[in-house]
């Protein structure tokens, strides 16, 4: 029997909106004011759904616990309160949300027990949020 | 596949009343809902597309092009209005949340099929914070 387990975290990141195959003018155009060259920040809340059986001896489908220090050690430490465009994941990359979303899902999906992982969603503002469930 | 979702909010007014009911049964139905002068609420569209970021900027959609196709289709027609009165698709069904996330799907679908990329996946609407509908274009 399949249970699905949902854990919120929240992140402070700065990034900017830039890529260097487009123009400054279509930069800007893209991307507005996130293109802004001094960058802009955001609380991130990044919701980590976990799936699979419920373990017999512990009630469980995850370990909270561990769960927590996974995403601690591979996400949290890594992004939060920091600037999302010096990261190497994001060299190549332009940090938008999406990108942001299936990075981390890739991240976690590497580190967690296989198949656990189910879904990330990342919550850029309250008016926006982006899932992501493969690769 | 990554899903984006934008949300924003209307304010709309409306009532549930069946004309071929009678008004016992109108009121046995709906409730205080079937109350003729109407009341209204504080809605939340919620609109996820799934598609592909693009690998040049990152993005699915551009949600600045989103918002403008939500506003355009769904928000010019149903905010600040009475969905009975004013909004055509509502003249005969019922505004129901259910009905509503019905009608968005249909405004919006249009618009975000021609503009290529991104498919639309779901349309959700709050009626409060404790009720919602969702539509995933399923027959």
């Amino acid at each position: 029997m399949r249970a699905y387990f949902d854990r919120r975290y929240t992140i402070s990141a700065s990034h900017r909106l830039h890529t260097d195959a487009l123009s400054a003018d279509e930069n800007r155009a893209t991307y507005g004011k996130c293109n802004n060259p001094h960058g802009h920040g955001h609380n991130y809340v990044l919701e980590v759904l976990v799936a699979g059986a419920v373990d017999a001896e512990t009630g469980m489908v995850v370990n909270m616990a561990a769960l927590d220090d996974v995403v601690r050690r591979c996400v949290v430490d890594r992004f939060d309160h920091a600037n999302l465009n010096l990261d190497p994941l994001f060299v190549n990359r332009v940090p938008t949300t999406e990108n942001l979303c299936r990075v981390v899902f890739t991240l976690l999906k590497d580190a967690l027990p296989a198949g656990k992982l189910e879904r990330v969603r990342v919550e850029e503002t309250e008016n926006n949020f982006f899932e992501c469930d493969s690769e | 596949m990554i899903y984006l979702t934008r949300r924003t909010t209307f304010s709309a007014s409306h009532y549930y009343w069946n004309p071929a009911w009678s008004e016992q049964q109108n009121a046995q139905v709906f409730g205080r809902c079937a109350n003729r002068n109407g009341h209204g609420h504080n809605y939340t569209l919620e609109v996820t597309l799934a598609g592909e970021p693009d690998p040049v900027t990152g993005f699915v959609v551009n949600l600045t092009w989103l918002k403008d196709v939500m506003e355009r289709e769904v928000l010019a027609a149903w905010d600040h209005r009475h969905l009975n009165l004013e909004a055509p698709e509502f003249a005969a069904a019922m505004p129901t949340t259910e009905n509503m996330a019905i009608a968005a799907w249909k405004r919006l679908e249009p618009a975000i099929t021609a503009a290529g990329g991104a498919q639309l996946s779901r349309v959700r609407v709050y009626e409060t914070p404790e009720i919602f509908a969702e539509f995933r274009g399923e027959a």
